[in-house]
């Protein structure tokens, strides 16, 4: 099995020896460990080597052991191919089968049939990762009694503490002392633990968006219903940001050769995966930190130089251990090149000045393996995404956070404390503040007090020791185009130069004319570099011709110095990073799928559909639907062997000649109550109200104060006291919002309520000249005479079911029409009753489509429709429900001279001279000279005037023609004229006329 | 009249005897027959919910809960006499629940500053038709400002329980639910993905999310999908 793994260490390591786990990549197979990642695995086995990169193709290796790698992207093949996965955060389960890619993935078009869902929790405090400080923080707080939710991206807890498990932490090895707080976060009740969760996003009111992998780890055995991944919405009270750091690379020529990796990885590897990244090292380092490789290194049976970018090399500390340990230390020198196309084959080693640049010759090393140390970034991506201010700290040779953003707290390496004791005191710190600023402290009183956070304070320059900031390193040959900056992108040292050269100063045009920073490692490996770069390309002058709003403006400018080769070293003193400043940091932290983001929300799922209680009945009918708004109505009922034209005009037939029905569910209804009830809507609607009789119903229009039709509907006095309403379908919600604002905001004085009873109420309209005999079958206590039940009047009553019933003399087609309302529970049985008292006059159900027929035959407009918030009542020739006595919402309007004069658009109806054509709805009309020699071919030679449009356009069958409903230019005086339609490329000529096509005279209401 | 001696939860054995009830207008048929034309709008749901329950969480229509739309001013005359009439006081505070707050007998629950909505049993059950109910409260309204109406049909109930039905809402519903802040009787109009639903907590490990009826059978889906991991 060792055979198999040639560069597994014999002993050591958090991986499972006794799990061995097959993994395929490009077809090879590979073999590793449980509690390996893809690239341990691979590091294992000797394959450094990944991809090449995007576009220069430069074979490339794995670079780091974490979220901030940019070579090692892998394609997981799988039912859904999901591309550009890093390696080094992979898990290692069985069954994968990979693809190494070059830089850039490939979306894969076939559906993800994965589930995705979200899950919606607050809590006290937040505490984002679990290396030391993080779990320190999340102990303390927990142990408060406080709600705690931890997130740890990783699939084991413990951070920086997994690379060096056999370090003390409070008298325990690491890794049982990470055990021991998980058994304790575990424990506690009020504590969530979510590993292999990334916390992506941070929002305002500490609101934090993360993304859960939940199935991969269970090798299939997660039950249905178990999302693949999960989002997670967190709201915290506090929020700890315990996010920790990232290592710089160093750039230098051909930096990116298969075997530069960084030290931190290469501690990472040895100590957590036992797996040894390469035998004869060399270590290029700009800080103490690098020792840390080194000593992994060693130990491991490697051999290792440590080239030491400073004078003065390393601190007291680090200098002694490097002593004991008899490491070769070569200070004030810099790895100045590498030899080597897919793997390192030897490092060129050289002396260099204050600038850089080679002392004396430089000397070759053979080795398989450089590990560089640039110094460290903190991981302030969260913190930055609100706007969380940060500095450079000189001393630290990092963009820190200046303070926490409010309700939030810092604590570890994401603040520069980069020993594991300062973490400690830290975390515990601000998990007991950030408990306690929400209400919660220990009840057994044993709340650590000797947390010297002043002494981590003091403590923390001097444990990172001294770093130098060495942004460039020249290369012997000179030139730096394989001085690589940020891998993902491709982009160098000579990229920044053009940049500069172009006259890029801000960092944020330097940023987009390079690229470097837009990769999908978000500028984790090459942002800070390509900054510090910047120190040496531009002059202080520079810094502060950068244009306000841009980074950088309030910082100091650093000393006098030279700039590389190529470009002339100004006069002005070379600002610092924190002149240059950083660029913007934003979510998500990591790339997340859509499709996780998406959640359940999917396919059936996608939205509500809202059925009305006849919906099966409709269903069993052969019913086609017809979305409006969310409401799913009939369409059309075809019979077998009927297309949608044959259907409706069968319907038509069936509403004009005998009798049909329909389910008018979805129409908005509103209960109006209060002594003032009556004045509300009179000032509400255009006509009036107040004076209706009880038992009468009237339609109405509203409008908006600029006189533009809102909405219409039927409204019955119910009592003195009482109206009920109805609205539009798609206007139900936002009727009773405008009735709410106008009773509550401007008319608080009139005693008026409002209640919706939509859906309290299921409506079934009966229409047409059988349709009085139907309703005296299934009413037989009411008098339905003409004489006795007129038009526009209501009555209760119960039905022969013994269903109460309200029954509305109300029309939409012009024909005699009833209107029965019910409790929504009673509605199918209703709605069989009326199928069933109909039977025998063959009564048909009709769709949407039937009533816009019937409807546009008798000109009554469809709100929306014909109507597009510019249209009046009286363009739709309805000056008749415009009261001209009392006032209402949009009369003033009226006497505008935009309102009064000629040129407005009115509601006309336009009769294709080619009977059997029918409009595309939303046809323009022309004057029929108006398109002189435009034969339709491109684009006319000038603009051709345009009087309107087609609003709404059938088959009638009652006229035997296609018509249109049009708003036309000054239309009632066009009645008569031939216009021409454009739609489509082509011209067709139709007569305007009268709105009012069927019945003019209103004689068939009656019946 | 402000008759607070409503009967609300008769004995089982009184259902079905309501035939005859002196209802006006009935036609002579008795009123268990017209109730047995009621169709709730989770009714072609039933085995789907039975089969997407467990031991874990479980789910199942109320129907045909009585409710009372009331728009009313807190702490003013109108508040008072409806309060009189349903015998159970007002809520005055989002969240607040009045009366049965366990759902057990009439509740009423805060949706508005002058907006709530009293729950009463299925007229199957209590005998008291929800016309009747809210005519009654109504005309203890009189003229004072306000409004009473039957919203019975409005909205049905679907009733969330078990250990993990916490989880379940937690899916979809962005509110905080945790016990110190969502407690037993509380309850909030708000959104279950994307429907908007009154969610009434009546046990530790009960919930009641009342859905407009059109939006009944999306709700029972949605959660029902929810549900599947805890079968």
């Amino acid at each position: 099995m060792g055979a198999t793994q040639p560069q597994r260490l014999e002993v050591g390591g958090a991986i499972d020896r006794s799990r061995l786990v097959e993994l395929v990549v490009d077809g090879t197979t590979v073999m590793g460990f449980a509690g390996d990642t893809v690239a341990s695995a691979l590091v294992a086995n000797g394959a450094l080597r990944v991809g090449n990169s995007i576009y220069r193709g430069r074979p490339r290796g794995i670079l780091s052991a974490g979220v901030e790698e940019p070579n090692a992207f892998v394609l997981v093949k799988g039912e859904h191919d999901e591309s550009m996965l890093p390696a080094t955060t992979l898990e290692l389960v069985s069954g994968l089968d990979l693809r190494l890619l070059d830089g850039i993935g490939v979306l894969d078009q076939k559906p993800d049939p994965a589930e995705y869902d979200k899950m919606h929790v607050h809590t006290d405090v937040a505490v984002v990762g679990a290396g030391p400080a993080g779990l320190a923080a999340a102990r303390e707080a927990a142990a408060t009694g406080a709600r705690v939710v931890l997130f740890e991206q990783d699939f084991a807890l413990g951070g920086s503490l997994l690379a060096q498990p056999d370090d003390l932490v409070e008298g325990l090895p690491a890794a049982q002392w990470v055990e021991r707080v998980r058994a304790e976060l575990e424990a506690a009740p009020e504590v969530t633990v979510l590993t292999r969760t990334t916390a992506f996003g941070s929002y305002d009111s500490n609101h934090v968006v993360a993304v859960e992998k939940r199935a991969e780890h269970l090798h299939g055995t997660a039950g249905d219903g178990v999302s693949r991944q999960r989002i997670w919405h967190v709201t915290a009270g506090q929020l700890v940001l315990a996010t920790g750091a990232f290592e710089r690379p160093i750039v230098f020529a051909d930096n990116d050769v298969p075997g530069i990796m960084l030290a931190s990885a290469v501690v990472g590897y040895i100590g957590r995966y036992a797996a040894l990244p390469g035998r004869d090292a060399v270590v290029f380092t700009t800080n103490d930190s690098g020792y840390a490789a080194a000593h992994a290194l060693v130990r491991a049976g490697a051999t290792v130089q440590v080239v030491d970018a400073r004078d003065g090399g390393p601190g007291e500390r680090v200098a002694a251990a490097a002593t004991a340990a008899g490491l070769t230390v070569r200070t004030g020198s810099a790895v100045v090149g590498v030899d080597g196309d897919v793997a390192v084959e030897a490092a060129w080693i050289a002396r260099i000045d204050a600038d850089g640049a080679l002392v004396g010759d430089a000397e070759r090393v053979p080795c398989d393996l450089v590990a560089v140390s640039g110094g460290w970034t903190p991981n302030v991506s969260l913190h930055s995404q609100r706007q969380g201010a940060l500095h450079w700290d000189d001393d630290l040779a990092g963009f820190v956070p200046t303070a926490p953003v409010r309700d939030q707290h810092l604590a570890g390496a994401v603040r520069g404390t980069y020993w594991t004791e300062g973490c400690l005191v830290e975390g515990a710190a601000v998990g007991q503040t950030a408990a306690a600023a929400v209400g919660f402290t220990r009840e057994d009183g044993c709340a650590a007090t000797d947390l010297d956070v002043a002494a981590v304070d003091e403590e923390r320059a001097a444990r990172a020791g001294r770093t130098r900031q060495l942004w460039l390193v020249e290369s012997r040959e000179g030139g730096y185009a394989t001085h690589f900056v940020d891998l993902q992108r491709d982009n160098t040292a000579a990229d920044v130069l053009r940049a500069t050269g172009a006259g890029m100063r801000s960092v944020e045009h330097v940023k987009r004319y390079t690229s470097i920073s837009t990769g999908v490692d978000q500028g984790r490996i090459g942002a800070v570099n390509a900054i510090g770069l910047l120190t040496r390309l531009l002059t202080g002058d520079d810094a502060r011709a950068i244009p306000p709003g841009q980074p950088g403006q309030d910082e100091r400018v650093g000393a006098p110095g030279s700039a590389p080769d190529g470009i002339p070293a100004g006069g002005a003193p070379r600002p610092t990073p924190g002149a240059i400043g950083n660029t913007t940091f934003r979510a998500p932290f990591t790339p997340v799928a859509f499709v996780a983001l998406a959640g359940r929300s999917r396919g059936e799922l996608f939205d509500a559909a809202r059925t009305t209680p006849v919906h099966p009945w409709h269903v069993d009918h052969g019913a086609r639907f017809e979305d409006v708004g969310q409401w799913k109505r009939p369409w059309y009922y075809p019979r077998p062997g009927e297309d949608m034209d044959a259907a409706v005009a069968r319907e038509c037939r069936a509403a004009r000649e005998g009798v049909a029905f329909m389910d008018a569910t979805t129409l908005g209804k509103i209960e109006i109550r209060g002594g003032d009830a009556g004045e509300f809507l009179n000032r509400v609607y255009t006509n009036a109200f107040k004076k209706l009789a009880v038992g009468k119903a009237r339609y109405g229009v509203m409008c908006k104060p600029d006189g533009m039709v809102f909405d219409d509907g039927v409204v019955l006095r119910l009592a003195e006291d009482r109206y009920f309403a109805t609205t539009t379908t798609g206007g139900a919600a936002r009727v009773l919002e405008w009735l709410e604002e106008w009773s509550q905001t401007e008319w608080p004085e009139l005693d008026v309520v409002c209640t919706s009873v939509t859906e309290q109420w299921a409506t079934v309209a009966v229409v047409g000249p059988r349709s009085r005999d139907v309703i005296a079958r299934l009413a037989p206590d009411l008098d339905v005479s003409k004489e006795a039940f007129g038009f526009m009047e209501f009555r209760e009553t119960v039905l022969a079911s013994g269903i109460p019933a309200r029954i509305c003399r109300i029309t939409f087609s012009g024909e005699l029409a009833f209107e029965i309302n019910v409790p929504t529970w009673f509605g199918l049985t209703v709605w069989e009753d009326v199928a069933a008292a109909g039977a025998d006059f063959d009564i048909t159900p009709y769709g949407t489509e039937t009533m816009h027929v019937l409807r546009a035959e008798k000109a009554y407009p469809i709100v929306g429709q014909d109507t597009d918030g510019t249209v009046t009542p009286q363009d739709l020739g309805m000056d008749w429900i415009v009261s001209t006595t009392k006032d209402f919402i949009g009369k003033r309007s009226y006497s505008r001279a935009s309102h009064q004069g000629a040129g407005r658009k009115q509601l006309v109806s336009v009769l294709p001279v080619d009977r059997s054509l029918r409009l595309p709805e939303g046809a323009q009309l022309v004057e029929s000279g108006a398109l002189g020699d435009y034969t339709g071919e491109g684009l006319p030679a000038r603009p051709i005037p345009m009087l309107g449009h087609v609003t709404s356009s059938y088959h009638s069958q009652a006229l035997g023609r296609s018509f249109g409903l049009a708003l036309v230019k000054d239309g009632r005086n066009r009645i008569g004229q031939t216009l021409i339609a454009s739609f489509e490329g082509r011209f067709a000529e139709v007569e305007v006329a009268d709105a009012v096509l069927y019945d003019t005279e209103g004689a068939r209401r009656d019946g | 009249m402000a008759d607070s001696t409503l009967t609300i939860d008769p004995p089982q054995e009184q259902v079905g005897d309501t035939t005859g009830s002196a209802e006006s207008g009935s036609r002579g048929i008795g009123r268990a027959a017209v109730l047995a034309h009621r169709r709730s709008p989770a009714h072609d749901l039933v085995e789907e919910m039975e089969q997407g329950s467990g031991e874990r969480v479980r789910l199942r229509e109320l129907p045909f809960l009585s409710q009372l739309a009331v728009r009313a001013a807190s702490a003013g005359r109108s508040s008072a006499a409806v309060a009189g009439a349903l015998g159970v006081a007002l809520p005055s505070r989002v969240g607040e629940v009045t009366g049965a707050t366990d759902g057990s007998g009439v509740a009423v629950l805060w949706l508005s500053p002058d907006e709530v909505l009293a729950v009463g049993q299925d007229e199957g059950r209590s005998g008291l038709s929800p016309d009747v109910w809210s005519a009654d409260v109504a005309q203890a309204l009189a003229s004072e400002p306000g409004q009473v109406v039957d919203v019975s049909a409005n909205r049905t109930t679907l009733e969330l329980s078990g250990p993990c039905a916490l989880q379940v809402l937690q899916k979809s519903c962005e509110l905080d639910l945790h016990p110190r802040v969502f407690p037993v009787g509380a309850a909030v109009a708000t959104l279950l993905g994307s429907t908007g639903v009154i969610l009434w907590r009546t046990g530790e490990q009960s919930w009641r999310v009342m859905p407009r009826a059109s939006f009944a059978t999306h709700v029972v889906r949605w959660l029902l999908d929810g549900m599947r991991e805890f079968r």
